[in-house]
């Protein structure tokens, strides 16, 4: 493997397969392979088979970066590694140009990555839309999350057209029906359908408040196997909308994965709330971190408490972690939780190294 | 216009009823309709319905009416054309992400849709838009797609 770019940030035995025969998230032989096909499981990802096998999952959101060297993209890539089940490649969050999710998703995959890939309704149609899905699904992609997008009047091109021809709901409909009915929205037949674990995302803090589990139920309705919400700052209107949703019944229909994150100062908090659309932080949070002493670590321990607490309410199946501009932190917050239970998450860097390993001693080993 | 727009949808319960009867009326009659031409009559109905619906409900005449699924506020109104729900950017006051001075079209919707019969039509997976359809009339859309798909709709 050439251009993995930053050092082995993981922890852990370096090869963690040898000490995990019963690896449910890793393939036995190239680390870069989807994993064989599983009966009731419908991609070849690792989220799915960590969810479906009862773990407590974690993803994480890499932010792409302005550029066009891979490197930039493998260096985010590989603060995650070991420590979360996928890694999140967003589509021009925030409506800011940064390098594609097809493109993240492909120099993810190349190397053993398990991307979820963001798709936005708001910069393409369903004709392009479509064709990303499979080629998404043909490098290895088996995680897709179907987004409407931010307005382009709060990014940095609001003057470009936005498109909006799908929403998210048609988005994930279309996406199951190339799936399981192999063929695209205009009935053309696939020769062979997208193998994906189709995600949605849902946010329990705006209004219409009684709709928002509806419309989750909607989603699910549509064809929505994961859900990740937005992040995640005021706990008793999640514990609100959990009750709603397991009246429902819908935890039992899909995973949810909740959105947590440090907030880096009061003032970021306040910036946040100001202008990223539909993230609701309470005065009380941002009080909190304001009267600290050191803000940037008031702002994690915050986010550890909210992810210990996240963790006991019945019906949620994972975390996601949004750690904007302060990804460095994702595996101290991850380890000082303890949300992982002491469950590794595939650690792709390592697995490449044992993986040589084996094949060198093959090559030296006398016939 | 907009305060006209709220007040329809303040009133779903009423005219969703009232547009139940016209469909009645428009379905009775349809053998008329259908002599004439649905083609011919075509440009004088859609223009009828832009004032009708343009006036009550900020009507985009997108050619494919889903108000009977969305509480009598027209989704054709939201800047990201939703046609399925509120998008995650609702401000905490119910006011649109993308227009601060604009009530959020889906706080609207389900607040309509409480209001009138057959308001959990809200639930229904919407279609993608069919864009061909742009300006032309809704109304004879139902009648052209046949009385059993006009209930359907509605």
């Amino acid at each position: 493997m050439t251009g993995d770019g930053g050092e082995h940030r993981g922890h852990g035995p370096l090869n963690p397969g040898a000490t995990r025969p019963d690896m449910i998230d890793a393939g036995p032989l190239d680390p870069g392979a989807p994993l064989d096909p599983l009966p009731g499981h419908s991609s070849r990802g690792r989220l799915e088979r960590v969810l479906r096998a009862g773990e407590f999952a974690v993803t994480a959101e890499l932010s792409p970066p302005d550029s066009a060297d891979p490197t930039e993209v493998y260096q985010r890539a590989s603060i995650f590694d070991g420590w979360v089940d996928a890694i999140n490649a967003t589509d021009g969050s925030g409506a800011n140009c940064h390098m594609s999710s097809v493109g993240v998703c492909a120099l993810l995959t190349r190397v053993g990555y398990a991307p979820v890939m963001q798709i936005s309704c708001r910069d393409k149609n369903r004709i392009a839309i479509q064709g990303d899905v499979l080629g998404a699904a043909a490098m290895g992609v088996g995680n897709v999350l179907c987004l409407t997008g931010d307005g382009v009047q709060c990014g940095d091109h609001p003057q470009a057209k936005p498109v909006f021809d799908l929403d998210s709901l048609s988005l994930i409909e279309s996406i199951r029906t190339m799936r399981d009915e192999g063929r695209f929205l205009s009935g053309r037949p696939l020769s062979h359908p997208p193998e994906l674990f189709i995600g949605a995302a849902e946010n329990p803090f705006a209004p219409p408040y009684e709709f928002r589990p509806l419309r989750l139920a909607k989603k699910i309705a549509a064809g929505a196997q994961f859900i990740q919400t937005q992040y995640c700052y005021d706990l008793p209107a999640l514990e609100r909308f959990m009750t709603r949703v397991r009246d429902l019944g819908l935890h039992e229909r899909c995973f949810i994965l909740v959105g947590v994150g440090p907030l880096a100062s009061a003032k970021a908090a306040r910036w946040i709330r100001e202008h990223v659309p539909g993230v609701h932080i309470p005065d009380a949070v941002i009080e909190r971190i304001e009267k600290a002493p050191r803000q940037r670590e008031e702002g994690k321990r915050v986010c550890i408490e909210l992810i210990e607490q996240i963790r006991e309410i019945p019906g949620v199946s994972g975390i996601h972690l949004m750690a904007y501009r302060q990804e460095e932190a994702v595996a101290e917050i991850i380890e000082r939780s303890g949300v992982l239970r002491g469950r590794r998450p595939h650690n792709v860097i390592a697995r490449w190294a044992a993986f040589q390993q084996r094949r060198a001693l093959a090559l030296t080993a006398p016939a | 216009m907009y305060a006209l727009r709220l007040w329809s949808v303040r009133h779903a319960g009423l005219l969703s009823g009232v547009y139940a009867g016209f469909e009645r009326l428009l379905t009775w009659c349809d053998p008329l309709l259908r002599r004439v031409g649905y083609d011919r009559l075509e440009p004088p109905v859609a223009a009828v319905e832009r004032g009708v619906k343009g006036l009550l409900f900020d009507c985009r005449m997108c050619g494919q009416c889903a108000l009977g699924s969305t509480g009598l506020s027209c989704p054709m109104n939201c800047p990201k054309n939703l046609r399925n729900g509120p998008c995650g950017g609702v401000r905490l006051d119910g006011m649109c992400e993308v227009l601060p001075a604009m009530r959020c079209v889906w706080v609207e919707a389900w607040q309509g849709s409480r209001r009138m019969a057959g308001g959990n039509a809200i639930m229904a997976v919407q279609k993608p838009v069919d864009h061909r359809l742009w300006g032309r009339s809704a109304w004879l859309g139902v009648l052209r797609a046949g009385p059993a798909a006009g209930r359907a709709e509605s």
